[in-house]
């Protein structure tokens, strides 16, 4: 299964998707490619200015700007690959209806080239790690596996929602309500200590997101960012977020392979 | 069964097709609870069943919503069988169209290596056969331009360039040759005869009688979803254009109608005395039984049949007929006095039937035949009626000239000659 997943066509074809993703994004813009750098840098600007300058908050926490630059470009990944593989199967409807190609490899292809994305943004990150003087800790090494976690969890919804999308239209504007939703219920623009009910702190931190921008700030920027483990002090409720990925992901798989046979006559 | 390269077993399709006409929101809200009754079931293939052999090249023939592109789809695996199997011994292209996924924004040389990895090329692949793709569609200079730069030919020379690297062994082609000037066009025909003679198994839709009979060995018709001929591609074709007569014929008496309505606005031209008078003229079957208007390869000779009524007493008139092709242009005319046949004295009100047989040698196209009676001599005209009886003609076998009948050839290769 793997193998074939993974055939030198297959790799190929995947491949030459992603590049054609890539040249077709900045098309026509002066900057191009640029850009994928620039806008993070602005965005941090932004959020620095309002959050850390004039609203004061999270003072407590150290490097509080790259504290909260990384957790929006985390969710900013999760949010732009979601959206975009929605809309991918529909989107490439020429493909679809006229040649035969594992389906999946269109919204892989579209996950990929987000992913690139996440690396440059993370780039910018890493200067600001520099200029804010933030040690260099030993937990980065975690990095990978947690950002492999919202890979995974993004491409289960990613495929789930892509498949949906080919039957039911109405998809992308509910996904667009809950990414709102969760955008305010994950600790994004705000420390988690600012939540003071324990319980709430519990419910916010089973979201998949929630555990993971919290391990990621833990792992790269600061110690302070309270994990999962810190809020249910041990015990096996830690391992739910998990849960929900692996769920997730095979549900959407499972779903997505059931529903591609009949992409072609849906779209 | 190892000759056996592609087998379709009992194969039925059905298409949901929903209801999207909900004209209120209160409408669409009912239709959102009752979901499962807004739409119809359409079958657009019921129970095909066919098998195409190794180095065969198979005809799939068909009117428009026959079927044809959804049995193809469901062939190059991109529709699923509702019920039924399909077996393919071998790889398959994957496509049934050309330069499927190119992109307007992308350069030439972009969209040869997208189009490449799409049917199953690696780059480096595609870099040692682009200079020959580049070469064959003739767009060397244009490579680096984009693709909405192109003409529509261009376009389509560069999917074909690159659709014929396809190293599959069974190939679908969906009528390519509907594009293209006159030169392209050579080079596809030359591709499907260098197809023939590798023995590649090819299945070819097209509705082309002419192409299908020149290429293909055997095939299948198909008529509103069902598999109505399969075998020998003759009979097929023929069959075909049996089924496109008799749609055609259908349509034909509704147009006469209407152009009936409209002669008695402006009648066709007539002239002479009307000493004997031209009363109806009407093609028939051979066996002067019904009333025809098409003639196929299969009608050996067109029956003419024209009523005169005469007013006058008059000795041995000349009966004649003409017959004009759909420019105009006089292409076959007759008569009694040149047959040399014997005519009677005829008085008021006789009427006399006129018989012509003409051997069907005429190309395919309409027809018109316009009867006339002049005197013993052939000088005074009694009566001259234009375009009284119409018919057309339909030959499987292409020409480009007047005459269209079966013939042979023969070629032998004389040897060298070295004087």
């Amino acid at each position: 299964m793997i193998r074939h997943v993974f055939s030198k066509k297959n790799r190929a074809l995947l491949a030459e998707l992603v590049r054609t993703d890539f040249k077709l994004r900045y098309q026509g813009s002066a900057l191009g490619y640029a850009w994928s750098l620039l806008r993070p840098l602005l965005l941090f600007i932004i959020l620095y200015l309002v959050f850390a300058k004039f609203l004061k908050l999270g003072t407590e926490v150290p490097h509080f700007p790259v504290y909260l630059l990384l957790g929006i470009v985390i969710w900013n990944f999760f949010n732009e690959m979601t959206v975009q593989s929605l809309g991918s199967i529909v989107g490439r409807g020429d493909l679809i209806r006229k040649i035969r190609i594992p389906r999946w490899i269109i919204v892989l292809s579209t996950s990929i080239s987000t992913l690139i994305n996440l690396f440059l943004n993370l780039l910018v990150v890493v200067v600001f790690l520099f200029i804010n003087h933030v040690d260099l800790l030993r937990t980065t090494l975690w990095l990978p596996l947690i950002l492999l976690e919202v890979y995974i969890f993004a491409l289960g919804l990613s495929l789930f929602l892509s498949a949906a999308y080919v039957k039911y239209r109405d998809v992308n504007y509910i996904w667009e309500v809950i990414l709102q939703a969760g955008f305010y219920l994950t600790p994004i623009l705000y420390p988690l200590a600012l939540i003071t009910n324990v319980t709430f702190q519990k419910l916010i931190m089973l979201n998949p997101m929630s555990q993971a921008i919290q391990d990621i700030r833990y792992a790269a920027v600061t110690h302070q960012s309270r994990t999962i483990y810190q809020v249910f002090e041990g015990g096996w409720y830690k391992f739910i977020p998990f849960i929900i990925v692996v769920l997730v992901f095979l549900i959407g798989l499972t779903y997505f392979r059931k529903e591609s046979k009949y992409f072609a006559e849906n779209i | 069964m190892d000759d056996i390269a592609i087998g379709v077993d009992n194969v039925s399709k059905l298409f949901k097709l929903p209801h999207e006409k909900n004209a209120s929101i209160k409408s669409s809200t009912i239709n959102f609870y009752k979901r499962n009754k807004s739409y119809e079931l359409q079958q657009a293939l019921k129970d095909i069943s066919f098998e195409v052999k190794k180095g065969e090249f198979f005809g799939i023939v068909g009117r428009n919503g026959s079927g044809k592109s959804t049995l193809l789809k469901i062939l190059a695996g991109i529709y699923s069988p509702t019920r039924g199997s399909i077996s393919v011994n071998g790889t398959l292209t994957p496509f049934i169209e050309l330069g499927v996924g190119f992109n307007p924004e992308l350069t030439g040389r972009e969209n040869v290596y997208l189009n490449g990895a799409l049917l199953g090329f690696s780059r480096k692949e595609m870099q040692a056969m682009y200079d020959d793709i580049v070469e064959f569609a003739e767009l060397e200079k244009f490579m680096d331009q984009k693709l909405k730069n192109y003409s529509s030919g261009m376009q389509v020379r560069l999917a074909f360039s690159i659709a014929i690297r396809a190293q599959s062994d069974i190939l679908l082609i969906d009528e390519v040759l509907a594009v293209g000037d006159a030169i392209f066009q050579k080079k596809c025909y030359d591709y499907f005869k260098e197809l023939k003679k590798n023995k590649r198994t090819v299945i070819f839709v097209s509705h082309d009688t002419t192409a299908l009979q020149e290429y293909c060995d055997r095939g299948i018709l198909l008529d509103g979803g069902e598999l109505v001929e399969k075998g020998k591609i003759g009979r097929v074709a023929r069959d075909y254009i049996d089924l496109l007569n008799a749609s055609e014929e259908k349509a034909e008496k509704k147009k006469e109608d209407i152009v009936n309505q409209d002669k008695k606005q402006e009648p066709p031209k007539r002239w002479g005395t009307r000493d004997i008078e031209v009363i109806s003229a009407e093609t028939l079957d051979s066996r002067e039984f019904s009333q025809k208007k098409i003639f196929t390869d299969r009608d050996k000779s067109i029956t003419l049949r024209v009523i005169y009524r005469a007013k006058e007493k008059k000795d041995s008139p000349v009966y004649g007929i003409t017959i004009y092709d759909s420019a105009g242009e006089n292409i076959f005319q007759s008569n009694s006095m040149w047959l040399r046949e014997q005519t009677s004295e005829i008085t008021p009100g006789l009427e006399v039937e006129v018989i012509w047989d003409i051997p069907n040698i005429f190309n395919s196209g309409s027809f018109t035949a316009s009867p006339a009676v002049a005197d013993k001599a052939g000088s005074v005209i009694y009566d001259w009626r234009d375009e009284l009886a119409t018919f057309k003609v339909r030959k499987t076998l292409q020409s480009a000239a007047f005459a269209n009948v079966a013939h042979t050839m023969r070629i032998k290769n004389k040897g060298e000659n070295n004087d």
